[in-house]
């Protein structure tokens, strides 16, 4: 149950960023969560749904985005997808291999209400 | 409107552990994370520890645990520094908790620092301390699929001690079977096969680890 501590980090690096910008609403939380991780969406939005309430993020959606494992032989080069059981190269054999995906943990970005400044908004179009 | 982040989300704990990590480099301190499940013989791995390198390196242990400081005393005992950290109900340490206990540390009269994490096969594998290596420990009476349950502990780990070996034909524990699943998730881990409390196998186990703090040397030697 490291999912709570998690959602916080998501949450208060979010309600930072979104509030540098001078935003009055998150509605949408976007992160990417590697196969290869320990993490349970099933938890991240149960904890999304108990911590997020009285944060300007309260009523918006956190979306995963799961990320794949894939690894670079490091003999023969080949890329490659792979499950957890099966790191060795299937090309050549080798079980040198560089892990390029599947162990990520980010935020990738937010979606924000600014604060009410019509000038703005048009000057800045989407 | 849309904001780009791209931020770890356990950017907090990272910077924390770069900042150990920095610390434990400045004072040539190796620094081990021991990870397994309540009861597998963490305590026990790190007295043999202790015992088999105390006359080369300075040690140090830090114990985390939900509560209670009934290891640091085990370690206190023998006459070597232990800090407890009691994390409350967190079932893993953080690089804050670490930083916090090696406040309390003499880290220029140390060589290894043994970290104790909570028994737990899941959640302190997502935390970089600022150690060297991470080593998960499981012991026999657990039974070899384990590996098949909790893959990412073996699969992070640089190596895995098979503690209680001496019981391993009392229970139905295919070691064949445990060996080949380890490589399939990490190639490169070494398993040794360790009985603790008796002391056997602990040199092989105790070799790999100062041909580690060796090769840390010689690489900071070198830059």
């Amino acid at each position: 149950m490291h999912e709570m501590g998690i959602v916080q980090s998501i949450l208060s690096a979010s309600v930072e960023a979104a509030e540098k910008e001078g935003a009055t609403k998150i509605n949408e939380i976007r992160i990417s969560v590697g196969d290869l991780t320990e993490i349970v969406e099933f938890a991240l939005q149960f904890a999304f749904e108990a911590l997020s309430p009285g944060t300007i993020a309260e009523g918006g959606t956190l979306t995963v985005n799961h990320v794949g494992a894939s690894a670079r032989c490091a003999d023969c080069s080949t890329e490659f997808e792979h499950g957890r059981f099966e790191v060795q190269c299937p090309q050549c054999g080798s079980i040198a291999t560089i892990p390029l995906t599947g162990r990520e943990l980010t935020i990738d970005a937010i979606d924000i209400d600014e604060d009410e400044s019509p000038d703005e908004e048009s000057a800045n179009p989407e | 409107m849309e904001i780009d982040i791209k931020k770890p989300i356990l950017d907090r704990n990272e910077r924390l552990a770069a900042e150990n990590r920095s610390r434990f480099d400045e004072n040539g301190v190796y620094v081990l994370d021991l990870m397994a499940s309540p009861g597998a013989g963490k305590t026990s791995t790190i007295l043999a520890t202790i015992e088999a390198l105390r006359d080369r390196y300075n040690i140090a242990v830090i114990e985390g645990d939900i509560a209670s400081d009934v290891d640091a005393q085990k370690i206190s005992a023998q006459g070597i520094p232990a800090v407890q950290i009691n994390t409350g109900g967190a079932c893993h340490l953080e690089s804050d908790m670490i930083q916090r206990a090696i406040d309390t540390l003499d880290l220029a009269e140390l060589d290894l620092i043994i970290v104790e994490n909570v028994g737990n096969l899941v959640c302190p594998t997502e935390f970089y301390l600022g150690e060297d290596a991470k080593v998960m420990i499981l012991s026999v009476p657990e039974g070899h699929d384990k590996p098949y349950k909790y893959p990412n502990i073996f699969a992070l780990a640089e190596a895995v001690i098979l503690n209680k070996y001496d019981t391993v034909s009392m229970f139905d524990f295919n070691e064949d079977e445990f060996r080949a699943v380890v490589k399939s998730l990490n190639p490169h881990a070494p398993v040794f096969a360790v009985s603790a409390t008796k002391g056997e196998g602990v040199e092989a186990w105790t070799d790999w680890l100062s041909g580690r703090i060796e090769d840390a040397r010689a690489q900071a030697t070198r830059a």
